[in-house]
């Protein structure tokens, strides 16, 4: 009897584990799942139920959250999972394998390093954004310009040259011969973002459509010249796509005009 | 009716060994990918780098101090939480909870927490930088309160243990000999319970050592200042993950180190 009866025990909980991470996999898909449509014989025009995960910089939150939610209501039987963070940690985990259909990128080059591993083909230039000085509401630092990052005794938070942004800010700040003095190089321009909405810096540089995304906790201080370094961000369905069709045409609808119209409204100026 | 078999007790059923295998797995196989990715050739040039070294230094330096000061916090509050088993229910149970929320809560909440105490804007960093002109996030010593925060429960939690199985009546002992309450927990108390010290320190040492979530979020990244090695490997993964992985063997091997170092000493779990 006993000999018997712990197989059993571990079938029953072996199929438990596979119904709670199975379970776990599919309540991670947001959004409305599409209705079923009768038989299969007599709904044959109706595409098949798609979902496809797009990994996206940070900076593009709500410009592709938005556009996801159109997407969606376009696109009726299709679902589509975002995933943000810094466009080098994305390209990374793409390159070990992780399961995606479209990425979108802050700048070329971590673009180009999935397109050199053979993963995404043909990038397509969707959108272009620079940078802007913010200061928390009030302006705690009375900071004026681009030379305020210089002080020593003031709190800065810039983004590390690891990542786009950081990148930016280097070139700019190169440019305009400013030695910055930052007391922390966040891995993400969200991060940055943060830290001065809490007031914690007194200045930091993000992206122009940062500002507006940030709201009343913030300020944003125009540089003269920060024009002339341009983030240019990139879209790619990738090759190894679950979903290629599905992916494709979400990356014509971001390039396309309403697309366009999305992330103007988000700031972000025209290819 | 007799049963034909009998089943030698040290023998497990098969799909427990099954499970078994199947945890092991999962516990070992991420470090033999580590390992058999690691970039052997190039890695006494990358942990050369002066980035490297800026965050080895600071990594050990933090975590030093920080076990420092959780034995000076952490055994007292140890003691306290060992004489709170004859306190009433609720106080016992608030106390347990106010040392175990820190184990479980992810690091990064933490990390906001210690930002909104002790941040600029702060309950008490406000008052901090308007009183005596003092700032805590970003700096090293941020580093280090982020490091307590996470870490401090596992020494007590240790010391706790060793003082719940400590025999009482030698301190019993000392104190008809009439010596004081302090004089019993210098000579006697602390003594019996060094083991469980030890331990716990080393525990200590290792959680602070591998601090991330918290440290990034209350005291940032800066090169030399508060990048500790977690937070560079993390931020190397984006653009070098060669020396992303040299930074993670290197903590790998501090860990494999300690774990030897203390073998069925102190640890009850790392017998054999």
């Amino acid at each position: 009897m006993t000999g018997r009866r712990m197989p059993r025990l571990a079938a029953v909980a072996i199929a438990a584990i596979l119904a709670v991470t199975l379970g776990g996999c599919a309540s991670n898909v947001g959004g409305p799942r599409p209705a079923a449509s009768g038989t299969p014989a007599e709904s044959a025009p109706e595409p098949q139920p798609a979902t496809i995960t797009v990994f996206a910089a940070a900076s593009l939150t709500e410009a592709f959250d938005e556009l996801a939610t159109q997407f969606e209501a376009a696109h009726p039987w299709a679902e589509v999972v975002l995933n943000y963070g810094g466009s080098g940690t994305l390209a990374q985990q793409i390159a070990e394998g992780a399961p995606v259909d479209v990425f979108a990128s802050a700048a070329e080059p971590p673009m180009r390093s999935v397109v050199d591993a053979g993963l995404a083909v043909d990038p397509v230039v969707f959108a272009t954004n620079t940078l802007e000085l913010v200061v928390p509401a009030g302006n705690p630092g009375a900071v004026t310009g681009l030379d305020d990052l210089a002080n020593p005794s003031l709190r800065i938070a810039l983004c590390d040259v690891s990542v786009p942004c950081g990148a930016a800010s280097e070139k700019l700040l190169a440019q305009q011969g400013v030695t910055a003095a930052p007391d922390t190089l966040e891995s993400d321009v969200k991060a940055v973002l943060t830290k001065v909405s809490l007031g914690e810096v007194d200045a930091a540089l993000v992206y122009r459509t940062d500002v507006r995304s940030a709201g009343d906790a913030i300020e944003g201080i125009e540089v003269p010249d920060a024009a002339s370094v341009v983030n240019r961000y990139q879209v790619a369905v990738l090759t190894d796509a679950a979903e290629p069709e599905t992916a494709a045409s979400f990356v014509s609808f971001v390039t396309g005009a309403q697309g366009r119209s999305v992330l103007d409204g988000h700031g972000f100026g025209a290819p | 009716m007799a049963r034909s078999t009998v089943h030698a007790p040290g023998r497990l059923a098969w799909p427990v060994a099954v499970l078994a295998v199947g945890g092991l797995a999962v516990l070992v196989l991420p470090i033999v990918a580590l390992v058999a990715r690691a970039p052997w050739a190039d890695l006494p040039e990358l942990l050369a780098r002066e980035s490297v070294i800026a965050a080895l230094v600071l990594s050990f330096g933090t975590a030093i101090v920080a076990t420092a000061v959780c034995l000076v916090l952490g055994v007292p509050l140890a003691a306290l939480l060992a004489r709170a088993s004859a306190w009433p229910t609720l106080p016992r149970r608030l106390l347990r909870a106010a040392v175990t929320v820190p184990l479980v809560l992810p690091p990064v909440v933490g990390g906001i927490a210690l930002l909104l105490l002790l941040g600029r804007r702060g309950l008490i960093g406000s008052a901090l930088e308007q009183w005596l002109g003092v700032t805590i996030p970003f700096t090293t010593g941020a580093v280090v309160i982020a490091q307590v925060f996470v870490s401090l429960p596992f020494l007590v939690f240790a010391v706790e243990g060793a003082l719940r199985s400590a025999d009482r009546r030698t301190e019993l002992a000392a104190a008809t000999l009439g010596a004081s309450r302090w004089q019993v927990f210098r000579h006697v108390t602390l003594p019996l319970v060094a083991p469980g010290v030890a331990a716990g320190a080393v525990l200590c040492f290792t959680r602070a050592l591998g601090e991330f979530g918290a440290t990034i979020t209350f005291a940032g990244s800066l090169p030399g200042v508060t990048r500790t090695l977690p937070i560079a490997s993390y931020l190397a993964m984006q653009t070098d993950p060669d020396e992303a992985v040299a930074l993670a063997l290197l903590l790998l091997a501090v860990s494999i180190a300690v774990l030897l170092g203390l073998r069925d000493r102190w640890l009850p779990g790392v017998r054999g």
